[in-house]
């Protein structure tokens, strides 16, 4: 297992993820002698997992059973632990192409913070690029560079703990792609600018809030950044439902009437008819807004 | 730095490049080829001139050929900064400009540049003067757009094409937004080294896109209606060579074959001759002129080996003979190649994006996927991804499925007027994901009744809904 190439069977000291059911999905860390308690019971590690097909079904003790899925960026970003705010799939698949990126591609982004759209970047650059990653939190600097050995993708990323806006990248005139999803951006463009290649390439600023968008568009003009554009992407799920749709009584149609005058004995058809059919509802609540997405060319300097 | 130029020689462009014209937000793919005349935004001009110049250069064009224009010169706005408060005292009578279209024919024949003719057209404005500092924005953006006659030349990206097809021929990529693009190739896990079937009508351009996530690392099998692959968008790319290598094709019409076990022997074992009888008259399906004429030949071979004249002749057609047969001969080592690699049924990710009903597609084309893998479809409407879902839901096979769709919004962020600019709601399609488990765990990996109706006991997995 890895996250930038997959392999058939589960091994020991791989990370799997445990699918209990729509939406819960769980990340075991696999281990020789190790359980893992579910709500369908427990899970034993060296025969229920080791040596098994990842996709496998695996009865628990309980008698319920789960399926052992591979470890993607998308799994692992809907069941990682989380240490701040995260990006989702929709933003990442969004700042993934917007910002060209490929194989070979050398990125850098700040912060790190969870880990989220790291594993992504990882899983679209490898195996021949590089992601220069920079985190001012110690502690989410060490977890981050921790979870990227366990996931082994340690090869292709290096964690810097310093402040981007203040040290910047740690890196000049290599990056393709910078990204940033920090409380200032705007603060860092100028970094952002040293730390890419001087034949150009693109930049990508995350914000929740239109003032910041506001001010990181303003510095990304005065750094003579081009094509500076915004969007917002957002999700609709659409939940497939079989919904049935009864078809209310008008009462005896007046032609029916006069014909059961002529046949008085013929009792009214109780009308219970209803219509039934496949359709979506939207879920009860959606994410309305995540963050604003500006993007910008870099030009050749 | 001594590697500058060596760096640089690699962003130049060159002759046979692929490349992408801009102006604006309107994007259009050529191919950089001397003496060909192309017509952009309703400008016709060659392209020769570019070659050797860096990508992303901006050029003017003049009298039909480009200029290479200086970056930075173009924001020299006016600054005699006078302007209104608002508009109480514009009035709409019709006379504001001073220039009339002939003034402005005749400026555009004495070759004036775009922004010298925005100068005069400003200048012979009354009413310039007195609008507000944004209409006066708006204004000179608005005539820019007009009479600005310069071209960026953009090296391709998956970005940069799926934004031109869905703003030049939505039609032709089935309204695939690009941001549904992006999510597919995400949700796929689509990424260097793994083992992709893409069925597509998209005039390449998701295969495109998928070649390119991947780098030139793995394989990608292309499934394809018909007797031959589209391709054209691939192209626009602008693939290095050996991009092509892990490029397969597999006509759709045999994957029954493949299934059944009847197709794969043939394509396996190249030296029998009586396979190759086989794939023969498949290959006359699709090219029946080619076939027909190939027994008369062999007659007239014969009959005129005698003349002088008729000698060249038939040599001709003996080389066209043989050139065909070379062709015949590579293709069925290609379906050979394809068949090999499906034949596994452990490929690592699946897209569907055409025209066709989705639902048939996708449970047949499943049957290639390794357990634990991710897979996709696209579909411009909504109801035939629920049939999808119902019937995954049924056959079971696979978790995770979601049927989504993106809503994108533009924004204006300027001083004082930021706002959204246009809503992009459905238009953009829909899309099916999930990812593929084992039917049965008692089953051995790779057996190929793997994927044999479900045991009702499947029917457990509603309770994820």
């Amino acid at each position: 297992m890895s996250f930038v190439e997959y392999s058939d069977f589960i091994q020991d000291g791989d990370v799997a993820i445990v699918y209990l059911g729509h939406d819960s999905l769980m990340p075991v860390k696999v281990q020789q002698g190790a359980q893992t308690q579910t709500r369908y019971g427990v899970i034993r590690h060296s025969t229920d997992l080791i040596g098994q097909r990842y996709g496998s079904k695996v009865t628990c003790s309980k008698g319920g059973w789960v399926h052992v899925l591979h470890p993607t960026p998308e799994l692992w970003t809907v069941s990682l632990p989380h240490r701040t705010q995260i990006l989702y799939t929709t933003d990442i698949a969004t700042i993934t192409m917007m910002l060209e990126l490929k194989p070979g591609s050398v990125v850098c982004e700040s912060g790190t913070g969870s880990g989220s759209l790291s594993h992504a970047i990882l899983r679209t650059v490898a195996p021949t690029g590089h992601l220069h990653t920079v985190e001012f939190h110690q502690q989410r600097a060490e977890k981050a560079a921790e979870e990227f050995k366990e996931h082994r993708v340690d090869h292709l990323v290096t964690v810097r703990n310093q402040d981007v806006c203040k040290d910047g990248f740690g890196v000049t005139g290599v990056a393709d792609a910078v990204f940033l999803d920090i409380p200032s951006p705007w603060e860092a463009v100028r970094h952002a600018k040293a730390a890419m290649k001087k034949q150009g390439g693109r930049v990508c600023s995350f914000s929740p809030c239109i003032e910041q968008v506001q001010r990181t568009c303003e510095a990304l003009a005065d750094q003579g950044f081009e094509e500076i554009s915004t969007v917002e992407v957002l999700l609709r799920v659409h939940d497939v439902r079989t919904v049935s749709l009864p078809l209310p009584d008008f009462g005896p149609e007046p032609s029916a009437q006069m014909e059961s005058d002529a046949a008085e004995k013929k009792p009214p058809a109780p009308n219970q008819a209803s219509i039934t059919m496949k359709t979506t509802t939207p879920p009860r609540e959606i994410p309305g807004h995540t963050g604003y997405l500006t993007f910008a060319t870099k030009p050749r300097t | 730095m001594a590697d500058n130029r060596d760096d640089d020689s690699q962003h130049r462009i060159k002759e046979g490049d692929y490349v992408v014209l801009k102006r604006g937000d309107i994007f259009k793919a050529v191919q950089i080829q001397p003496k060909k005349k192309v017509i952009f935004e309703k400008q016709w001009f060659f392209l020769d001139k570019a070659v050797g110049h860096l990508h992303s250069t901006t050029f003017e064009i003049v009298s039909g050929g480009l200029q290479p224009l200086k970056p930075k010169d173009s924001e020299s706005s006016n600054d005699a900064k006078e302007a209104g408060t608002d508009n109480r005292n514009i009035i709409d009578d019709g006379k504001s400009q001073k220039l009339t279209r002939d003034d402005i024919e005749t400026l555009k024949e004495q070759g004036l540049k775009g922004q010298e003719i925005i100068q005069q057209l400003i200048d012979n404005s009354s009413t310039f003067k007195d609008k507000t500092e944004y209409a006066q924005d708006k204004y000179i953006k608005k005539k820019k757009k007009k009479y600005e006659n310069t071209v960026t030349i953009l090296k391709p990206s998956c970005r940069i094409l799926a934004m031109m097809y869905h703003g030049r021929e939505p039609g032709k990529i089935c309204h695939l937004r690009y941001d549904t693009l992006a999510q597919m190739l995400t949700l796929a896990n689509i990424h260097a080294g793994s083992k992709v079937l893409v069925f597509e009508t998209c005039a390449g351009l998701v295969l495109g896109a998928v070649m390119e996530r991947m780098g030139g690392y793995g394989s990608v099998i292309q499934m394809y209606p018909g007797g031959e692959p589209v391709r054209a968008g691939v192209e626009s790319f602008g693939f290095p060579a050996h991009f092509h290598d892990m490029l397969h094709g597999f006509p759709i019409c045999h994957v029954n074959a493949l299934l059944a076990g009847t197709l794969d022997t043939t394509a396996k074992d190249p030296s029998a001759d009586s396979k190759q009888a086989i794939v023969a008259a498949e290959e006359k399906q699709n090219l029946p002129e080619a076939e027909q004429q190939g027994s008369p030949e062999e007659q007239s071979m014969e009959a005129s080996s005698g003349s002088d004249g008729s000698h060249d002749q038939e040599k001709r057609k003996e080389a066209k003979a043989q050139e065909r047969k070379v062709k015949l001969e590579e293709k069925r080592r290609k379906l050979a190649a394809s068949a090999a690699l499906l034949e596994g049924r452990n490929a690592d990710g699946l897209v569907i994006a055409s025209r066709f009903h989705p639902c048939p597609v996708l449970m047949c084309l499943l049957k290639f996927l390794s357990p634990s893998r991710p897979f996709v479809v696209y579909s411009q409407y909504k109801e035939p991804l629920i049939e999808c879902y119902t019937k995954l839901k049924e056959q079971g096979g696979a978790v995770s499925l979601r049927l989504t769709d993106t809503w994108l919004r533009h924004y204006q962020v300027l001083p004082n007027r930021t706002h959204p600019l246009l809503l992009m709601s459905g238009g953009g399609g829909y899309l099916l994901s999930g990812t593929t488990v084992a039917m049965d765990r008692s089953k051995p990996a790779g057996s190929q009744r793997a994927e044999e109706p479900a045991p009702k006991r499947q029917k457990l997995t509603d309770t994820e809904g």
